[in-house]
């Protein structure tokens, strides 16, 4: 080794040293799709970085790539240009040290397995014990509300219940990054309400990472410590808004000037980025 | 089941069943006519005509209690091992169609998965299957039966696998589309648990693909009866039900070609009742539903 490089070397690992790595950092990422030949830019140069324990939401109308941003996290979508790394190591690497829970737009559950053998499926594929697997199951839906439910199937709860099941699945082999795509988009609002409330709880009391994709607003300011507002054609981030709202957080909170304002601030970013053409 | 739903159920098939039967008279005496009008005695009534219709030996159509009772004599009335006895062919057939059926299940599953992991397998080996089952069974069926016989294959062997070519079929397309069944979510949540080629085939794939298999298996298995059926038929008429029929057609002894056919019957709604069964109890451990 040079002696040049040995000198760049001692730096990096100073800061390493003094600061753990982002959770999430993005230099120039992009994705691009190809489709009977033609390329379509989905996400184009995003530059972000996520610390750890920040709630972040990623905003934007259809087609702004914060689906697309999400998933190149979890290394479900390859990067065609720039650099991605979760916790300092790259998406792929991250994905395969189960660095992350994922919570889909739909529950996606196995409807051939109970309520608790949806929760214990990560555990079985990692292969932990069966006790153990159990303890854990019963643990995590307890903590969604949903402990006398574990005997039920998928298709005897409620979409809300069942999303809430595939939260406890995420949660339950422990990552210290959750990711979750418009997980409460498909219910109905008085639903969707409650499930913020249970959320926020769920990340003050656990201090993990979470990045959250939604088209709401309301759900963004409510739930996030900072927001990423995207914008379409091609998919990039417009705007980078830190929510300083109290951390305890009640329904009532979305009447308050601060969380309008708040909400406005959003909705010009969007209005910038022409979000609304 | 109440008795109310015992009588939705029951009355409709009660019904058909009435409507058969009353079908099956008219015929009787009617394709019998001739031979009773010609047996018959001169100063013989119309009465006496039509009752002799229903009372022949080799009749041209036996009446429904002529089957019922070469049915209970040919079942009751002979130990379950003797060659006289419709318990002991049923049995052969059934063993043969069972040990087909055993082999199709597994060919047909064993197709699937080499279909749905490989895409070489895919584009090249579905079209060999279909042209496979455009194939008479009953053209291909001695061919196979001479040709194990040669080789000192003889009996179960060869009937087991016609039995088991003949029926594989709806295993495999049940199978390749359960296979593929799940969702990209479902399998994109097993990318992000890191989940190995073997983990997403058994625990998403596999599982998903029982809902397919127990149609397909319904009909695999009275195909597996046909087929083993057909199969006995060139086999110079030794035991099974196919043979029944070969020897009753030979010597006219149609009551012993009904007999059999309704023992096949039997035998038929007795495997479609295990599949059933089978499918009952996987619906069980998964909580209601398939």
């Amino acid at each position: 080794m040079s002696a040049d490089l040995s000198l760049v070397e001692v730096p990096i690992t100073q800061v390493a040293a003094q600061a753990p790595p982002a959770a999430v950092r993005a230099d120039g990422v992009s994705v691009a799709f190809e489709a009977r030949g033609q390329s379509t830019l989905a996400l184009s140069g995003v530059d972000l970085s996520i610390q750890t324990g920040e709630f972040v939401s990623l905003i934007g109308p259809s087609g702004c790539g914060k689906t697309t941003l999400l998933r190149a996290i979890a290394d479900l979508e390859r990067v065609t240009a720039g650099q991605l790394l979760i916790h300092g190591i790259t998406a792929a690497q991250a994905r395969k040290n189960r660095a992350y829970g994922y919570v889909f737009q739909a529950p996606a559950l196995y409807p051939w397995r109970s309520v608790e053998r949806n929760v214990t499926l990560p555990l079985e594929i990692m292969g932990m014990k069966r006790a153990e697997r159990q303890a854990r199951a019963r643990r995590y839906l307890e903590l969604v509300g949903l402990a006398e439910f574990h005997r039920r199937f998928p298709w005897q709860l409620s979409g809300g219940m069942q999303q809430r099941v595939s939260i406890a699945r995420a949660l339950c082999f422990e990552p210290s990054l959750l990711l979750m795509d418009e997980p409460f988009g498909a219910l109905d609002e008085i639903t969707r309400d409650g499930l913020n409330l249970h959320l926020h709880g769920l990340w003050r009391s656990t201090g993990m990472t979470v990045i959250f994709v939604t088209h709401s607003i309301p759900e963004a300011v409510f739930l996030s410590s900072r927001i990423v507002v995207m914008s379409p054609r091609p998919g990039r981030i417009v705007d980078l808004i830190d929510v300083n709202l109290p951390q305890e957080r009640g329904l009532d909170l979305r009447e308050t000037p601060a969380f309008l304002s708040v909400a406005n601030r959003v909705r010009e970013a969007l209005r910038a980025g022409h979000s609304y053409d | 089941m109440t008795s109310r739903e015992a009588l939705r159920h029951g009355v409709p098939v009660l019904v058909v069943l009435a409507v058969v039967v009353v079908v099956w008279y008219a015929f009787a005496i009617l394709l019998n006519l001739d031979r009773a009008r010609a047996l018959a005695d001169d100063d013989a009534t119309n009465w006496d005509i039509v009752s002799a219709t229903m009372a022949q030996d080799r009749p041209l159509l036996p009446a429904p209690h002529q089957v019922a009772v070469e049915l209970f004599s040919s079942v009751f009335t002979h130990a379950v091992n003797s060659p006289k006895s419709l318990v002991f062919h049923a049995g052969v057939t059934a063993l043969a169609a069972g040990v087909g059926f055993a082999i199709a299940l597994a060919l047909g599953i064993l197709l699937a998965v080499g279909i749905v992991h490989m895409r070489a397998l895919d584009r090249s080996l579905m079209w060999w299957i279909i042209a496979s089952q455009t194939v008479p069974v009953l053209a291909i069926a001695p061919m196979v039966v001479v040709v194990l016989g040669n080789i000192g294959l003889t009996g179960l062997v060869p009937k087991a696998l016609i039995a088991g070519y003949l029926s594989f079929f709806p295993i495999t397309t049940g199978m390749v589309m359960g296979l593929r069944s799940p969702d990209p979510m479902q399998r994109d949540l097993l990318r992000t648990y890191n989940a190995t080629g073997f983990q997403i085939f058994r625990k998403l794939r596999w599982s998903a693909s029982m809902a397919f298999l127990f149609p397909g298996l319904k009909v695999a298995v009275t195909l597996a009866l046909v087929g083993a059926i057909v199969a006995e038929l060139p086999t110079g008429a030794q035991a099974g039900l196919g043979a029944r029929l070969l020897a009753g057609s030979y010597y006219g002894q149609t009551l012993q070609i009904w007999a059999a056919l309704f023992a096949a019957a039997v035998l038929a709604l007795l495997a479609v009742a295990a599949v059933d069964l089978a499918r009952l109890a996987l619906v069980r451990v998964r909580g209601g539903r398939l």
